[in-house]
C-alpha cells in the first residue's frame, strides 16, 4: 500500500478511535490477556503485550494507530512473557463463523481477483487476465446473502450452545468481525478450563462430525425401528429427526426406507447431513486455546468496518451498524468492478475512475486494494 | 477419605493404606517369604501378574463382592499387595502398566455392578463417592443413567478413539451427559489405571525378600517377552501427507494446520528443515524466511524448545485433512503408518 494511502487510513482510523473510544472496552481480567497489534504496511507482529486497563490501551491507539489490535481469549499469570512462559489459566470459548466457509453460490459473483505480478483487478477469475499469472489475491465484498447466511449459522450455533451444552444465553456475545462474518464469544462456562483437544470433540459435536448410525438407532445386525429418534426429542436426535422425517407423520414410512437401504447408506446419510445440520464455524479458531482475536470496537483493516457487538442478530447491517468512519470526502482512483453498499448508500462498479466518495467508501475500497488516493 | 468394609477393601485393594493394611493384620514382608501358609498369597499374587500380563482380568475368589470367610477377603487384598512388591521388586515397567489396567477393569467391573445396582443406595453412593474422590467427577443418578458435565466427559473421552466416544454418539441435554453404569466406569477406566500405576510407582522399592528370587525372575521373563518393537517396513508416506504434498506441488493454498501436519510428519520421520524447507515454495504466500522460522520452531531448533509432534487422526477428520484408505490399518497417527510389529 503507497504512503498516501496508509496516512489516509491511518487519519481516518485514529478519528474514528478517539470519537468512539466509548465503544471499546478492555474485556474482563484485562491483566492477565495478551494484546496484539500491527501497524499498516508492516509485516512485524507486535504480540506479548499486557495492558493494565481502558487508559493504557487506549494510549496503545493513539501512540501506535494500529491497522488491527488483538486481545486473547485466553487468560494468562505472565501475559507478557514468551508463549511457553506465559502460564495458562483458562480460555473464553471462541466460534468463527465465516461467509466464506460457508460455499456461497452468490460468492463468484463478489469476489475480485488482484494479481500479484502486474495488479490486475478483475472480477473472480484464477489466472490473471492480463498477464496469466495464477498468484492471485482474493478480495471479496460479501452480499446480503453472504451476512445473512451466517446469522442463520450464528442462530444454530445458538440453539446448539443453549439447548445441549448448557450455556446461559446472557454469557454468549455475538460480534460483527468486521468483515465477512461474526465471532461468537462464551463466557463464564464449564468450558472454560479444556484444552485444544477437548474442544476439538466440542467442534466435532457442534458441527455434526463423527456420527455414528447407532446413535440414531441403526444397527448393523438385528436393527430395530422402535431405537430410531422421535421427532420431539431434544439435542442431535431431534434435529435429526426433523431434517430426515421431514414431518412427524412420515416418521414411520421414512425409518422403513432407511431400513430397508441398510447401515452403510445410513453412515452415508449422517456423513452428507452434517454439511446441512451442522453448524459451520471454523474449527481451528475453537481448538486453538492460545489465539488473540481481533479486539471488539476496533476496525477491521480488510474493510475498515468496526468489529462491533450485535445486540439484535436479526435486524443488525453490518453495512449500516458497522460503519463508523466519517462521510468527509475524498477523491480517490477507483477499480472496483463490484458494486456495494454502505450507509444505505450505493457504490460502484467504477473502472479505473477519479471519484469523489465519502470516507467510509473510500477507505473501504482501499483496504480492499480495489482504490488509491488521488 | 473413604472408610472401607472389609469386602470393599478386597473389591477396590488400590484404596487400602498397603502398609497400615499389613501392620494391622499383623504381618511383616519378610514372612511372605518363607511362611508356607502365606505362601498361598504369593500365588494368589503371582497368578494375578500372570493373568494381567496375559492381558486377562484376574477373576478373584469373591462371589458377588462377597466371601463367606474372612480369609478369602484378606487373601485377595494380601494378594493385590504382594503383587505390587513383586512388581516392584521385578522393575519392569511394562508390568506395572498391564497390572494397573487389569487391576482397573476387574475393579471396573464391581464399581459398574455397584452403579447398576437399582435396590442397593449404599452401593450406588459408594461408587459414586470412589469416582468423585478418586477423580473429581460429579455423578448423578437421574432415572436409569448416570449424567456428568459435558467437560468432565470430555477430558475423560478424548484419549478414546473409538468413534462412539465422539461426544456427537452421546445424549446430550443442558450440559450434561447421559451415561449407562458400564459407561460411566469404562470412562474413568484409564485414570483408574493411572491411579493404580502411580501408586506402584509411588510405593518404595523393598529390598529383595529372601524365599521370593525365583519368581522375581520368572515375572522379569515374562515381562521382556511382552515388549514390542516396532520396525519400519516401508518408507511411504500415509495419504494425507501424500495429498497435503500435492496440494503444494500444484501451487494450490494449503492451509495452516495443513503445513502443520506435513511439517511435523515429515520431521518425526527424521527429515531436517532444510530438506522440508523447499516443499513450500510452490505455496502462494511463501517466505523462506517465515518457512525456515515456523519449521525451526516446530523441530524445537529455536523458541520455546519444545518439539512439536504431528496431529493424531482424529484431530486431522476434524480439520477435513484425512484421506483415510485401508492402507491406513487402524493407526492412530500418521507418524504410524507403515510401521509393523513385530
Amino acid at each position: 500500500m503507497n504512503e498516501i494511502d496508509v496516512k489516509f487510513l491511518e487519519d481516518s482510523f485514529k478519528k474514528y478511535y478517539f470519537n468512539h473510544f466509548n465503544l471499546i472496552t478492555t474485556p474482563g481480567r484485562t491483566p492477565e490477556r495478551e494484546f496484539g497489534y500491527q501497524k499498516f504496511n508492516s509485516n512485524f507482529f507486535n504480540r506479548h503485550i499486557s495492558l493494565k486497563d481502558d487508559k493504557e490501551l487506549h494510549l496503545l491507539f493513539m501512540q501506535n494507530i494500529p491497522s488491527d489490535v488483538y486481545c486473547s481469549n485466553a487468560y494468562y499469570a505472565f501475559p507478557n512473557s514468551p508463549m511457553n512462559e506465559k502460564d495458562w489459566k483458562e480460555a473464553d470459548l471462541i466460534f468463527d463463523i465465516d461467509a466464506k466457509d460457508l460455499n456461497l453460490s452468490c460468492r463468484k459473483n463478489h469476489t475480485v481477483s488482484i494479481c500479484n505480478q502486474c495488479n490486475e483487478i478483475s472480477k473472480n477469475n484464477n489466472e490473471c487476465i492480463k498477464c496469466n499469472s495464477s498468484k492471485l489475491e482474493k478480495k471479496s465484498l460479501p452480499c446480503k446473502i453472504c451476512i445473512e447466511a451466517s446469522k442463520i449459522e450464528v442462530s444454530k450455533l445458538s440453539n446448539v450452545l443453549i439447548n445441549d451444552l448448557g450455556i446461559n444465553q446472557e454469557d454468549i456475545h455475538v460480534y460483527f468481525s468486521g468483515n465477512e462474518g461474526f465471532h461468537v464469544y462464551v463466557y463464564n462456562s464449564q468450558f472454560q478450563h479444556l484444552g485444544s483437544k477437548e474442544r476439538s470433540e466440542l467442534v466435532d459435536y457442534i458441527m455434526f462430525h463423527g456420527a455414528i448410525p447407532e446413535t440414531f438407532g441403526m444397527k448393523k445386525f438385528k436393527p430395530n425401528r422402535s431405537l430410531f429418534p422421535d421427532f420431539d426429542q431434544k439435542g442431535w436426535n431431534g434435529r435429526f429427526s426433523k431434517h430426515v422425517y421431514g414431518s412427524k407423520s412420515k416418521r414411520s414410512k421414512i425409518i422403513s426406507e432407511l431400513l430397508a437401504n441398510g447401515y452403510s447408506s445410513f453412515q452415508k446419510i449422517l456423513d452428507d447431513i452434517s454439511q446441512q445440520i451442522g453448524v459451520k464455524i471454523d474449527p481451528n479458531v475453537t481448538m486453538d486455546i492460545h489465539r488473540i482475536f481481533r479486539l471488539p470496537g476496533s476496525i477491521n483493516s480488510k474493510s475498515g468496518l468496526t468489529k462491533i457487538l450485535c445486540t439484535n442478530i436479526a435486524k443488525f447491517d453490518p453495512y449500516t451498524d458497522a460503519c463508523f468512519l466519517n462521510d468527509d470526502s475524498v477523491e480517490v482512483l477507483a477499480n472496483c468492478p463490484i458494486e456495494f453498499k454502505l450507509k444505505n448508500k450505493k457504490f460502484g462498479p467504477y473502472v479505473n475512475q477519479k471519484i469523489s466518495v465519502p470516507t467510509y467508501a473510500a477507505a473501504y475500497m482501499i483496504c480492499k486494494k480495489l482504490a488509491t488516493i488521488a | 477419605m473413604l472408610v472401607l468394609g472389609q469386602d470393599e477393601k478386597a473389591k477396590y485393594p488400590f484404596l487400602a493404606d498397603a502398609g497400615e493394611y499389613l501392620k494391622d493384620k499383623g504381618f511383616s514382608l519378610a514372612q511372605f517369604g518363607n511362611d508356607p501358609v502365606l505362601k498361598l498369597s504369593v500365588e494368589k499374587a503371582l497368578h494375578r501378574i500372570k493373568v494381567a500380563a496375559a492381558g486377562e482380568v484376574y477373576k478373584s475368589d469373591l462371589i458377588d463382592g462377597q466371601a463367606s470367610k474372612d480369609y478369602v477377603l484378606e487373601r485377595e487384598v494380601f494378594s493385590f499387595l504382594l503383587a505390587i512388591v513383586l512388581i516392584k521388586l521385578t522393575g519392569m515397567s511394562t508390568l506395572v502398566k498391564r497390572f494397573a489396567l487389569a487391576e482397573a477393569r476387574r475393579a471396573e467391573n464391581y464399581l459398574e455392578k455397584d452403579l447398576g445396582n437399582a435396590s442397593n443406595k449404599s452401593k450406588i453412593d459408594l461408587a459414586t463417592r470412589i469416582i468423585y474422590d478418586l477423580f473429581n467427577i460429579e455423578i448423578i443418578k437421574e432415572n436409569d443413567f448416570f449424567i456428568i458435565p459435558v467437560s468432565d466427559y470430555l477430558r475423560h473421552s478424548v484419549t478414546f478413539h473409538e468413534r462412539e466416544w465422539k461426544l456427537i454418539n452421546r445424549h446430550v441435554e443442558n450440559g450434561k451427559v447421559f451415561l449407562t453404569p458400564d459407561k460411566t466406569v469404562r470412562l474413568i477406566r484409564k485414570e483408574l489405571g493411572n491411579y493404580i500405576s502411580s501408586k506402584i510407582i509411588n510405593a518404595p522399592k523393598p529390598s529383595m525378600i529372601p524365599g521370593l528370587e525365583k519368581i522375581v525372575d520368572e515375572l522379569i521373563l515374562i515381562s521382556k517377552k511382552l515388549t514390542p518393537t516396532y520396525t519400519i517396513v516401508t518408507g511411504e508416506y500415509p495419504p494425507c501427507i501424500k495429498h497435503a504434498i500435492d496440494v503444494l506441488e500444484k501451487g494450490e493454498n494449503l492451509p495452516h494446520s495443513g503445513r502443520f501436519m506435513l511439517a511435523t510428519f515429515l520431521l518425526s520421520r527424521g527429515q531436517t528443515v532444510q530438506q522440508i524447507a523447499p516443499l513450500f515454495k510452490n505455496a502462494p504466500d511463501y517466505n523462506p524466511r517465515v518457512t525456515l522460522y515456523q519449521l525451526n520452531h516446530l523441530a524445537g531448533t529455536s523458541g520455546s524448545s519444545t518439539k512439536y509432534a504431528c496431529p493424531s487422526c482424529e484431530k486431522l477428520k476434524t480439520q477435513d485433512l484425512c484421506f483415510i484408505t485401508k492402507e491406513c490399518d487402524n493407526i492412530i497417527n500418521p507418524s504410524q503408518f507403515g510401521k509393523k510389529r513385530k
